[in-house]
């Protein structure tokens, strides 16, 4: 065996590191550990300087191992990996001793203190690195067709730049149609301009378009496999139509007698058929049955729309379709549901009529939605002449969402404004703080104050209808501290607007656990890094964009969605991956079969032998994430990278000056002698 | 006068005697053991006498099988005798290996442990309170005993060990499998734990499935299904942790394995590893119904240590006083003795 030899390289990071510890002192500590054959200090090891050291050294001093003692290993670890690959040492035999994190920024007033900790993290990692072994990486063709879930905005503009750069796309889609919530908008801040007119031609190209294929009406149910060899199996519900036959005249849900409430895409303030087509420039433009309004399905009589289709495209018997498919890489673009205002109950929604939700305020004022677009109250008929709108409902609150939700703000000045101009009606927007962040977003609120809108900054404390003085009677009573003026106010209004949060998907937890990626506290999708690599995940080949990923407006959303494309784009453009070969790995035979692993991976990577008695990891499906190593009582899991051998010498080494080392085991806490 | 047979000597520390018992268990192959070894020491059945080892040449002891586990000046002088005489000496059982029973008394210290027996244990009647002392004048002379010691430990705690043999007590076959590999030369390299290294679900025929614990059950409470893991059914077993070599006997009547073989080869704290594994498959959605599952298992530390509490990593720390004196805060899980051993 070849003599170990290891370099330690202590980084200044500027001042950020060498501020605090005393990196000269720390370098030569260092050089006297056993196996230490170089020890050095530098400015910034990252730098090419800094990497050219390290491979310097590799090539001239023989090193067998290498410690770099900087930053945290997010960001940097790559780096020095790619260094000492390229003088021909294997990466796996690189360590990371975070002492910027770990010590001189937690201990920025106690330069002993930090200097001492210092010594002893990158004692850990030098006992550590001694006891890692050489890794190869996994390598997997990546298949060429991408699945993107979910046709709002996000997913159309994801699923355009992919197949305009000619690749395969398959379109998953909840509902009938794409378009999201964006379909449901009538103008769109802070340009006021059409909502359909820029949307529909995309979800048109979508439906065009020779590469993408999309399946609306359709849901994910199961996920299995690995970036680049994803086998996915989604759910096609029947439409109960032939779409092969049909050319979605209309005459069928004009004729259909079954009305029922729309809550999807009218928000709950307009009307639908039992078959319907959600809007008439929806994409495609089939309708469906739905069969739990649909008469024919609760007493065997009707099919009226099988009477009057022209070309007998109506088929009750159509079963859902199972579809399995390959994907190398998968977006999710699933987007966010609006707060449930009936959540809080002192500001009345669901009891006093004339309080709505953004929603439904969005289709009230849509020229396609219920009134054709008049702003009336409740009684179809009545124009408000006071409007409230209430922004934050359910946003930087404590008791239901802490996080601003970033868009409602400007929403409700586009409300603002769209009242004044269809109603001329008194506007008071009761907001917290105004968040008109980003390009031209300013000058869109000083418009709405030059056009007289009335804004109270204070949170709303009750809506009512209980009048209390004169000129109350018969309107709501809007009561809140205006906190600029320093006193209480009843407003009353004919009509208020809730402006609620962008929250998760009430399924979001379950889809993500499907996919295997993350949620945060909030329940938005978690991203790789939340500056530096907004839409990927730390689930390989599986990416995020838009709403899913936290509260955001439509710019925000097309540009996640265009830059989700380009990762998909540049891994179908590598051709094939390298997996991070840091897997758990199970000795087969030494598993006693206890089953106790089975079911605790998050990413059902674990396999029970029935007739050999034990259990086995899917080394492709398998993220590392050690769970199941830590849970194993037989310990015959090894998290690979991360041994119990390598584990325990970093504590002994972290702990190099503490107690005795006994048996290979570590006392830190000697029994009393007597 | 016939080639020398190697010299066998057996030694117990603080023990229950099981052990001395698990030799005899050999039944009819004690005499092979006999025929082939030289016995020279073995107080619980033979008279020998401790000048008779001490009047030995270092070394001169071939294999030494030393039980019990350290507690006294009196073990650790035999302990280092015995060291300095044999040539292989093996930590024989539970006791010796890891600190097993007499070893849950680290949950404790000797001045509690002292109060509870003398004075406050319920069935205690000593009016006078007579403590035992380590010298005693009677008529016929001056009698002692040895220093009773605040904490047990293992053997290889006081003196370096060659081989183990776990088990409370250790079974048969075991002990013949070492004598025979001792005999034949063929000795694993020092330091290793002479066993099997998988766990006792392997020898344990009870069908096993995924893990959902919702409640434990003492084993009272409820009468097992005959081939289901018992585990599965609730009741707690630390077979899934324990070497095997057992032969899975306790699982095999409906009990629970306790965990006397120790963990499996490999794992340096052996509670740690079942409470890790148990943590794991605990159903509970809520912190609150996490809570509720833990607490239908009383005494956890003494389930998860019942063997293994001197050698385990967890530690009592010392708190230097002011005046330089010394006292000892018990780890924190304290058995439920008395409400008085708790501070
Ligand atoms: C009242 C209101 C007004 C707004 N006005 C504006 C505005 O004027 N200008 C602006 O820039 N922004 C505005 N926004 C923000 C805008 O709505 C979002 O930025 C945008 O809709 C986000 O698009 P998305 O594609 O991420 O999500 P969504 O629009 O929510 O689309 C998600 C799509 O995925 C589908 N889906 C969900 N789960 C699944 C699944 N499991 N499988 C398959 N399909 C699934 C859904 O059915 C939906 O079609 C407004 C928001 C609100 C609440
Ligand atoms: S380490 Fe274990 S639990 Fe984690 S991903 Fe791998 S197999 Fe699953
Ligand atoms: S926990 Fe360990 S011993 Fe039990 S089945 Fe899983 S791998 Fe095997």
């Amino acid at each position: 065996m070849t003599e170990n030899r290891v370099g330690v390289y202590i980084c200044h990071c500027g001042h950020n590191i060498a501020g605090t510890v005393d990196v000269e002192e720390v370098a030569l500590w260092a050089a006297g550990l056993p196996h230490v054959a170089v020890s050095r200090d530098y400015k910034f090891m990252c730098s090419s300087l800094g990497q050219e050291l390290v491979e310097a050294d590799i090539k001239e001093q023989h090193l067998t191992h290498v410690v770099v003692a900087a930053c945290s290993p997010h960001m940097h670890e790559p780096t020095f990996r790619q260094a000492c690959e390229r003088a021909g040492l294997n990466p796996y035999l690189f360590e990371m001793a975070n002492i910027r994190e770990h010590a001189s920024w937690v201990h920025p007033n106690d330069r002993a203190a930090a200097t001492d900790k210092a010594k002893a993290i990158i004692s850990g990692s030098v006992r550590r690195v001694l006891e890692l072994s050489p890794l190869e990486p996994l390598r997997a063709p990546i298949h060429e067709t991408t699945l993107v879930v979910g046709g709002g905005i996000a997913g159309i503009n994801t699923a355009l730049e992919i197949a305009n750069a000619g690749h395969p796309v398959v379109l998953v889609e909840r509902e009938p149609s794409i378009g999201g919530h964006m379909a449901q908008f009538d103008k769109t801040f802070p340009t006021l301009d059409c909502a359909a007119c820029i949307l529909t031609p995309k979800m048109f190209e979508v439906g065009m378009h020779p590469n993408i294929k999309l399946l609306t009406y359709s849901e994910v149910e199961q996920v299995d496999g690995y970036v680049g060899n994803f086998t996915v199996r989604i759910r096609k519900k029947a439409r109960k139509i032939n779409t092969e036959l049909c050319t979605g005249c209309g005459d069928c849900w004009g004729r259909c007698p079954a009305k029922v409430v729309d809550n999807i895409y009218e928000a709950g303030i307009g009307y639908r058929t039992a078959i319907y087509r959600q809007f008439p420039q929806a994409v495609p433009k089939y309708p469906v049955i739905d069969v739990e309004t649909c008469i024919y399905y609760k007493n065997g009589k009707c099919k009226a729309c099988e009477k009057f289709c022209p070309t007998g495209a109506i088929d009750f018997d159509q079963e859902d379709e199972i579809i399995l498919m390959q994907a190398g890489n998968i977006v999710l673009a699933t987007g966010y549901d609006l707060f449930d205002a009936r959540r809080i109950p002192a500001y009345g929604y669901g009891r006093l009529a004339n309080v709505f939700t953004s929603m439904e305020f969005e289709r009230l004022t849509n020229a396609t939605g219920p009134t054709g677009g008049k702003v009336v109250l409740r009684d179809g008929v009545t124009a408000p002449e006071s409007v409230a709108i209430i922004h934050c409902v359910g946003s930087r609150d404590k008791n239901y969402n802490v996080y601003c939700s970033a868009t409602c703000c400007m929403a409700a000045l586009k409300f603002a404004h769209l009242v004044k101009e269809k109603t001329n009606a008194e506007v008071y927007n009761f907001y917290i703080d105004m968040r008109t962040a980003f390009k031209d977003y300013e000058a869109f609120y000083i418009r709405l104050m030059e056009e007289g809108t009335h804004f109270i900054r204070g949170r709303v404390a009750e809506v009512t209808d209980a009048a209390r003085i004169p000129g109350e009677e018969g309107k709501l009573i809007v009561q809140a501290e205006d906190t600029l003026v320093g006193k209480q106010r009843r407003i009353p209004v004919d009509m208020v607007i809730l402006m609620g949060a962008m929250e998760p998907k009430d399924d979001a937890k379950e889809v993500a656990y499907r996919f295997g990626i993350g949620c945060s506290e909030a329940g938005f999708f978690t991203e790789r890094h939340p500056k530096l690599d907004p839409v990927a995940t730390m689930s390989e080949g599986i990416f995020i964009a838009g709403a899913c990923q936290g509260p955001k407006d439509i710019p925000a959303t097309v540009g996640q969605g265009a830059a989700a494309a380009a990762r998909v784009l540049s891994l179908i453009g590598q051709g094939v991956v390298e997996i991070e070969p840091v897997r758990a790995v199970i000795d087969e035979s030494r598993c006693s079969g206890c089953r106790i692993c089975n079911n605790l991976c998050p990413y059902n990577a674990i396999d029970y032998l029935e007739e050999e008695g034990v259990s086995r990891v899917n080394a492709a499906l398998c993220k590392g994430c050690g769970t199941c190593v830590a849970a194993c009582p037989s310990q015959v899991i090894q998290g690979q990278h991360y041994t119990f051998d390598s584990l325990m010498s970093q504590i002994e080494g972290l702990l190099y000056d503490v107690g005795n080392n006994q048996n290979g085991h570590v006392r830190v806490m000697e029994p009393e002698p007597v | 006068m016939a080639e020398q047979k190697p010299k066998l000597a057996l030694y117990w520390a603080s023990s229950c005697g099981g052990c001395e018992i698990s030799v005899l268990a050999v039944h009819e192959k004690i005499l092979d053991v006999a025929a082939a070894f030289d016995i020279v020491f073995w107080p619980c059945a033979m008279d020998f006498k401790e000048e008779d080892v001490a009047a030995m040449d270092d070394g001169e002891v071939d294999v030494c099988l030393f039980n019990g586990a350290i507690r006294n000046d009196d073990n650790a002088h035999m302990a280092h005798l015995m060291r300095r005489k044999s040539k292989v000496l093996v930590a024989y059982g539970s006791c010796a290996m890891e600190g097993c029973i007499p070893g849950l008394a680290n949950f404790t210290d000797r001045e509690h442990m002292m109060n509870f027996i003398y004075h406050d244990s319920p069935s205690t009647d000593n009016p006078e309170g007579i403590e035992p002392q380590m010298r005693t004048t009677v008529p016929e002379g001056e009698l002692t005993l040895p220093e009773f010691w605040n904490t047990v430990k293992t053997l290889d705690q006081v003196v370096p060990v060659d081989y183990y043999l776990p088990g409370c007590p250790p079974e048969a076959k075991w002990t013949l499998a070492a004598i025979e590999a001792i005999l034949s030369g063929q000795l694993p390299p020092p330091g290793s734990v002479i066993g099997m290294d998988v766990t006792v679900c392997d020898e344990c025929s009870r069908t096993r499935s995924e893990k959902h614990i919702k409640q434990f059950y003492r084993p009272y409470e409820i009468i097992p299904e005959p081939d289901i893991c018992l585990l599965d059914q609730g009741l707690f077993c630390a077979g899934i942790a324990t070497r095997a070599g057992c032969g899975a006997l306790c699982p095999q009547v409906n009990m629970g394995c306790r965990g006397c073989y120790g963990p499996n080869e490999g794992v340096v704290d052996g509670g740690a590893k079942l409470i890790s594994a148990l943590a794991s498959v605990v159903d509970g959605a809520t912190p609150e119904e996490i809570d509720a599952v833990l607490e239908t298992l009383p005494d956890p530390a003494g389930y998860f240590y019942r063997f293994s509490l001197p050698h385990s990593l967890l530690r009592r720390t010392h708190l230097v006083g002011s005046n330089g004196t010394r006292t000892v805060e018990k780890i924190t899980a304290t058995p439920q003795l008395d409400p008085k051993l708790k501070d």
